[in-house]
């Protein structure tokens, strides 16, 4: 059987996420239960969650969860990683033993900063070089695979379902001011863990409900720009155009979310400001190639915040919540319950409408 | 008579007992099949003049008149074919070169017949164009490399001149001269009310016909004829004509006799001179000529005109459009070596260039490879015969498709192929004016709007069925697409599985 990378799998899913607007850490206990009332929008080949805030320690520092096949591929992932980072801390992830998680690969992290002289001797800057090194690691490391690379966060995911992940990474002992949680729901076995989401570069990380029409279209561009697609999933394709949206071209978050769940051309031609008007057709004219057709709800996680998107037809299920100084968002209200039964405001983001929440300045 | 002797390819069978001898027929033909005898009061045929063009069948008012292939024929022979022995008779009676009309009929493979389109199924739903929106609006030209702001940190929203489409198919080059004033003008017409452009062929642009010029692609071709500034300003773009699909390498002939009145003006030619555009541009032996070419005309026209440079499907094709996309233009396109012609060498025509489906996939990925397909649109010709067709090649990597041959035919071209004898009888590929009036551009006009109103349902439809709501995500979008009964090698260069996997 061919393992996921080779082929492209389709999924179904359920997502999750939690924010405190102020920054005070949470564990990820709650967004774990928020997981279970969802039981049935995962088939337990998969789940994933994203921390952030978690490694105030090494803020500094870029964290890789790494999986690794075997001690071998490690041990020659590590000289490499050697020539091009510090390695200030590299350990085991925690992990607890349970009946419900199998086969698991080699999970370690690595806490490292980029060796200035390589980088400067590459003519880049820091996080292109991160990124460049993930990319390489991914599509020509075999048995080797960085699932998160950027600072003071973490992606955690295994082949389960996510309730069991959680426990499985011992959540609970991890105090964050966001975390997005993910269940999957694949029509085909992905024969490894690397699919499950989140799919992280960087600081970005994305947790996906949908199965986008646009992929190859999008994949194809996107890989013009040294992004390689070593998953054939919709989430990675999603969170590289991301990184190169905002990162590389230096769009803000709504603008990249217009390129990504553009406005329809009669919407856009219906809008009364000229200056709003002229800078979407630009958009929309400069990245055809970027547009996300199909349906998708996605929460996009990044130092500081979360965003979540549905697509511009809105074919899948999202909700928002608030009590007090915290933000939720999920695939079903009931998730939003578990976390949160005194949940207010409860409402429905429209297609294409970007809704972001940031930590206040200073408070992460 | 004698050895070069070939009996009619067509007769010319007629109901004795439903003709009533109005002599439609005859006067319809301007190949003079059809004559009365005054004798014994019938109508008579003289069917080795015969074109098949089915003039006569679709006007005769009794419905007494059918064509059919003659089947008299040479012995059978898998190796030397009648097609071919009878070519041999004719040039061993002439000593000239063979020529033909319109695209090969030769057997040739058609990737397109062998490519199938997804749909969705379950895991995402499809799209109902009736009930959602769905759109095909496709803008042609480059794009920048990044995005810039102002002091105010607003987006610099100047972009460098865009064609902006309804839908991604556009009228293909066809100059007046070899089509007639009506079929240019029906095709004018029904640009601007379908919201896509037509392509004005490289005998300039008749001056009635500038009121279309948002409508109208300029070209510029070896021979220049009608070239000046006024007309280079008069379009929405230019294109550069290297070459085309149906003649790689060569020229262009257009006999003196169809050299007369309006067309030897528009050409800025005197009148029964043979127009003859020579094989190549004379001032572009190489690729960087072709970039000062392509700089001087966005000098002439102050850079608000997009250049495309049209270049036949040829063995390297991807290391010439690769060459093109850094020469300037903005738009390349790429006629397949099944395009349609008025007139071509017939070997040139059956025997050079290849499939505008490799050539496509071969330049899409290459272009992709180098990381500069955002710099240039490409735009596919050379037999788009459909609305699949056209999904198909922006599957592979098009932003739009060039038609001519489809366009035609909506006219009431029959495709008997010999637009090179000047006698077209539906007023299509003539300048005499008894025939160029059976064309009345308001009709024809009508019909290619329907043609594009009909295939731009069909996109829709298609796309819907894949899940997709925008053009945009199909482009490139190779995942939908599988092949069936094609090699290894024909797969991955077209870069789609095969059906199944």
């Amino acid at each position: 059987m061919r393992l996921e990378g080779e082929l492209r799998i389709p999924s179904g899913c359920a997502i999750a996420a939690v924010i405190s607007r102020v920054g005070k850490r949470m564990s990820g206990e709650a967004v774990t239960e928020a997981m279970k009332p969802m039981h049935d929008r995962s088939n337990g080949l998969g789940g994933g969650f994203a921390g952030y805030g978690i490694y105030p320690e090494y803020k500094e520092l870029y964290a890789l969860h790494m999986f690794f096949d075997k001690r071998d591929t490690r041990k020659s992932c590590e000289m490499f990683l050697k020539e091009r980072f510090e390695i200030v801390k590299s350990e085991l992830i925690p992990t607890r033993k349970m009946p419900e998680i199998k086969d698991e690969p080699i999970i370690w992290r690595y806490f490292v900063a980029p060796l200035k002289s390589v980088v400067s001797s590459l003519q880049t800057d820091e996080k292109e070089f991160v990124a460049r090194t993930v990319m390489k690691i991914n599509s020509e490391m075999n048995g080797a695979f960085v699932f998160s690379s950027g600072k003071n966060m973490g992606a955690f995911k295994a082949v389960g379902f996510p309730e069991d992940v959680g426990r499985f990474y011992r959540l609970e002992e991890y105090e964050g001011y966001s975390w997005a949680a993910h269940g999957r729901y694949p029509t085909n076995t992905p024969g490894w863990w690397g699919g499950a989401h989140p799919f992280t570069l960087l600081d970005f990380s994305v947790v996906h409900n949908g199965e986008i029409s646009s992929y190859d279209a999008n994949r194809r561009f996107i890989e013009m720009f040294g992004y390689k697609c070593t998953l054939k999933t919709d989430t990675e394709v999603i969170t590289y155009i991301m990184d190169y949206l905002v990162r590389v071209q230096g769009l803000n978050l709504e603008e990249a979310a217009s390129v990504i769940a553009a406005p329809f051309w009669s919407t856009i031609s219906a809008k009364k400001d000229p200056e709003e008007k002229e800078k979407y057709t630009y958009l929309r004219t400069v990245f055809p190639s970027l547009l996300i057709t199909g349906p998708f709800s996605i929460i996009l996680g990044f130092n500081g915040g979360l965003m979540a998107l549905n697509d511009r037809l809105k074919l899948r299920s999202m909700v928002i919540g608030e009590k007090d100084d915290k933000v939720f968002i999920a695939s079903e209200e009931a998730a939003i319950r578990a976390m949160e039964p005194d949940a207010e405001n409860i409402w429905a983001p429209s297609g294409g409408e970007p809704v972001i929440v940031r930590v206040k300045d200073g408070a992460y | 008579m004698g050895v070069e002797f070939i009996y009619p390819e067509f007769e010319v069978i007629r109901n004795e007992s439903r003709c009533i001898a109005c002599r439609v027929c005859e006067r319809q033909c301007a190949n003079e099949v059809h004559y009365f005898c005054p004798e014994t009061g019938l109508m008579m045929s003289d069917e080795s003049k015969c074109v098949d063009c089915q003039r006569c069948v679709s006007l005769c008012p009794t419905r007494a008149l059918k064509i059919v292939k003659s089947d008299c024929s040479l012995r059978e022979n898998a190796n030397w074919k009648s097609d071919t022995i009878k070519e041999i008779y004719k040039q061993a009676s002439s000593g000239g070169v063979l020529l033909s009309s319109m695209g090969s009929p030769k057997e040739m493979p058609v990737y397109w017949d062998k490519l199938l389109i997804n749909a969705s199924q379950v895991t995402n739903p499809s799209i109902d164009p009736l009930r959602e929106p769905m759109e095909t609006k496709v803008f042609l030209g480059k794009k920048p490399e990044r995005i810039e702001r102002d002091e105010k940190g607003r987006i610099k929203c100047e972009l460098t001149p865009q064609l902006e489409l309804s839908l991604p198919v556009m009228f293909s080059a066809m100059s007046y001269g070899s089509i007639s004033y009506n079929a240019h003008e029906s095709l004018a017409r029904a640009a601007t009310a379908s919201g896509t452009y037509y392509n004005t062929g490289e005998g300039g642009l008749h001056k009635d016909f500038y009121c279309y010029g948002p409508h109208t692609i300029v070209q510029v071709a070896s021979g220049r004829f009608g070239v000046h500034e006024e007309y280079l300003n008069a379009g929405a773009a230019i294109e550069i004509k290297i070459g085309q699909g149906a003649k790689p390498g060569i020229g262009g002939h257009l006999p003196g006799t169809k050299i007369v009145g309006d067309v030897s003006a528009t050409r800025m030619i005197p009148e029964g001179t043979d127009a003859i555009s020579p094989a190549p541009h004379h001032d572009i032996y190489s690729i960087e000529d072709l970039r000062q070419l392509v700089y001087s005309l966005k000098e002439a026209t102050g850079y608000r005109k997009p250049v495309i440079v049209k270049v036949a499907a040829v063995h390297n094709i991807s290391a010439i459009a690769s060459g093109i996309a850094r020469s300037g233009a903005d738009i390349i396109a790429i006629d397949g070596f099944r395009g349609g012609t008025g007139a071509a060498p017939t070997r040139i025509r059956d025997n050079v260039g290849i499939p505008i489906e490799l050539a496509l996939a071969a330049v899409d990925q290459r272009l992709r490879d180098e990381g500069i397909r955002n710099n240039v649109s490409l735009v596919v010709g050379g037999s788009i015969r459909s609305a699949s067709d056209v999904v198909k090649a922006v599957a592979l990597g098009a932003d739009a498709c060039y038609i001519a041959t489809a366009a035609l035919l909506a006219l009431g071209c029959h495709l008997c192929r010999t637009c090179q004898t000047g006698k077209c009888n539906w007023g299509i590929a003539t300048q005499r004016p008894d025939l160029v009036k059976r064309l009345n551009p308001d009709i024809g006009s009508e019909r290619l709007i329907n043609l594009m109103t009909a295939w731009k349902h069909e996109i829709k439809e298609l796309m819907g069925g894949m899940g997709i709501n925008s053009i945009e995500a199909l482009r490139g979008n190779r995942l939908m697409l599988r092949g069936v009964g094609l090699t290894e090698k024909e797969l991955s260069i077209l870069g789609v599985a095969h059906a199944g996997e």
